[in-house]
């Protein structure tokens, strides 16, 4: 008989998961608390490094799901150990029994609104770096000004920010910002654009040349500093200030667009789920790995595993790599 | 005017969507790389130049996309190219800092 695997979330790492679970001869069953499948991803439009389709990702990874028993708006209620399996009680009412389970929770996006100084929410012109994504996506977002002049980024919006009560750093949102400001120059090449950073950490593959080729190809205005203060004009245009600590300045701009980078943080429904398994919260939010170096997909817990953004931020293609692998740590696991 | 015991002294400020950028524009056309620098500072700390008068490349980069002056620096260039031999991204600091002094001589 087919071993039964719970995969809770149904993101890309709990997409692949399932996928390369049914291929090791196994049952995946894929719980989603939303209709659609690929969480972010689906919302996203570009990925970088190459700028692939995000959603040509998830149809990719949706075709590969063929199979696999798949609940939609569906969530779990209660998960209680057996002797070597797991019952699990979800929100449609049926109980399922399986012998391990995946946590692919993934992260929720840091509430802006949080960083009042930001003004999201209370201003017209300002949006996070999702919100952004969603419109060049094609969703209509009258926040988006028609033609603007100046557009600029927040680095660092509840990232870094023990006051917001997240001291780690989010990773992906610097490269999100360079490539969302190469792509707002692209779409406006009259606009001036604007990164307000901290520090720039861009550590992956092909990132560095993105800052390069954003700063000399498409001239975009990079300046050392956190906003202080965002302010809205009498006509209705948003006004930022911070320090250009490199100028040893203050400076101040007018802007037709604010787009906060808001970083990641652990999903509330991973750390609901936590104390029914017994499982650890690690100092930064997220769920605790056996260790952060050879066992970030092993949760300390018998046949209970994890993939993807539940124990930190993680990358698309880092997220894909923990999915396959737990996948195989999953099977060796039924196997012993 | 009526002398209160204070002054008032200009705000210091830069208003980036005011800053005069011509000069950095014109520099950008005969050495566009100047617009990698990461402001890392290995241009001003190798300079034989900058302990005696405060000469700084990287000062004098930022300065111009901001819309400061920066002429009385550069005049303290001895064009060693020290600078050029460290600076990470490659920029030939040497050539940009004649092609800038060409700029400030006639903007």
């Amino acid at each position: 008989m087919k071993e039964k695997v719970l995969i809770i979330g149904g993101g890309i790492a709990g997409m692949e998961a399932a996928r390369q679970l049914q291929a090791l001869g196994c049952s995946p069953l894929l719980v989603e608390k939303e209709h659609g499948l690929g969480g972010h991803v689906a919302r996203w439009h570009k990925l970088f490094p190459d700028m692939l389709s995000a959603e040509s990702l998830v149809t990719e990874l949706e075709a590969g799901l063929s199979g696999v028993t798949v609940y939609r708006h569906t969530e779990v209620k209660s998960i209680n150990r057996l002797k070597d399996s797991y019952s699990v009680k979800l929100s449609n009412g049926e109980n399922l029994v399986v012998r391990a389970v995946l946590l692919a929770t993934g992260f929720r996006l840091f509430e802006a609104a949080k960083k009042e100084e930001y003004g999201y929410g209370v201003y017209d012109h300002v949006v996070t770096n999702a919100d952004l994504e969603a419109w060049m996506n094609g969703f209509p977002d009258e926040r988006m000004p028609e033609a603007p002049r100046a557009v600029g980024f927040v680095h660092c919006v509840g990232s870094r920010d023990i006051k917001a009560g997240n001291s780690q750093c989010s990773k992906v949102c610097c490269m999100t910002a360079v490539k969302q400001a190469i792509e707002m120059r692209e779409r406006y090449p009259q606009a001036e654009v604007y990164c307000f950073y901290m520090d720039l950490r861009l550590f992956g593959k092909k990132y560095e040349d993105f800052y390069i080729g954003a700063q000399r190809d498409f001239g975009i205005h990079f300046i050392r500093g956190r906003v202080s203060e965002v302010g809205e004009t009498i006509d209705g245009r948003v006004q930022v200030k911070a320090e250009d600590t490199l100028l040893g300045k203050p400076v101040k701009v007018i802007l037709d667009l604010l787009v906060l980078m808001s970083g990641m943080v652990c999903n509330p429904s991973a750390s609901a789920l936590a104390p029914q398994l017994r499982l650890e919260i690690d100092s930064d939010g997220f769920l605790r790995s056996r260790d952060n170096v050879a066992g970030i997909l092993e949760s300390g817990r018998p046949g209970i595993f994890y993939a993807g953004a539940c124990t930190g931020t993680k990358t698309v293609p880092e997220t894909l790599a923990e999915a396959r692998a737990a996948a195989l740590r999953i099977y060796q696991y039924l196997q012993a | 005017m009526k002398d209160f015991g204070f002054t008032l002294s200009p705000s210091s400020a830069v208003s980036l969507d005011k800053v005069d950028s011509r000069l950095w524009h014109k520099l950008l056309e005969t050495s566009p790389d100047a617009a990698v620098c990461i402001s890392c500072g290995s241009c001003s700390a190798s300079c034989p130049a900058a302990r005696w008068s405060g000469m700084s490349i990287r000062k004098v980069l930022l300065a111009l996309q901001r819309g400061q002056s920066v002429a009385p620096m550069l005049s303290c260039c001895m064009l060693c190219g020290k600078c050029t031999m460290v600076c990470p991204r490659g920029i030939n600091t040497r050539k940009l800092i004649l092609a800038l002094c060409r700029i400030c001589e006639k903007p």
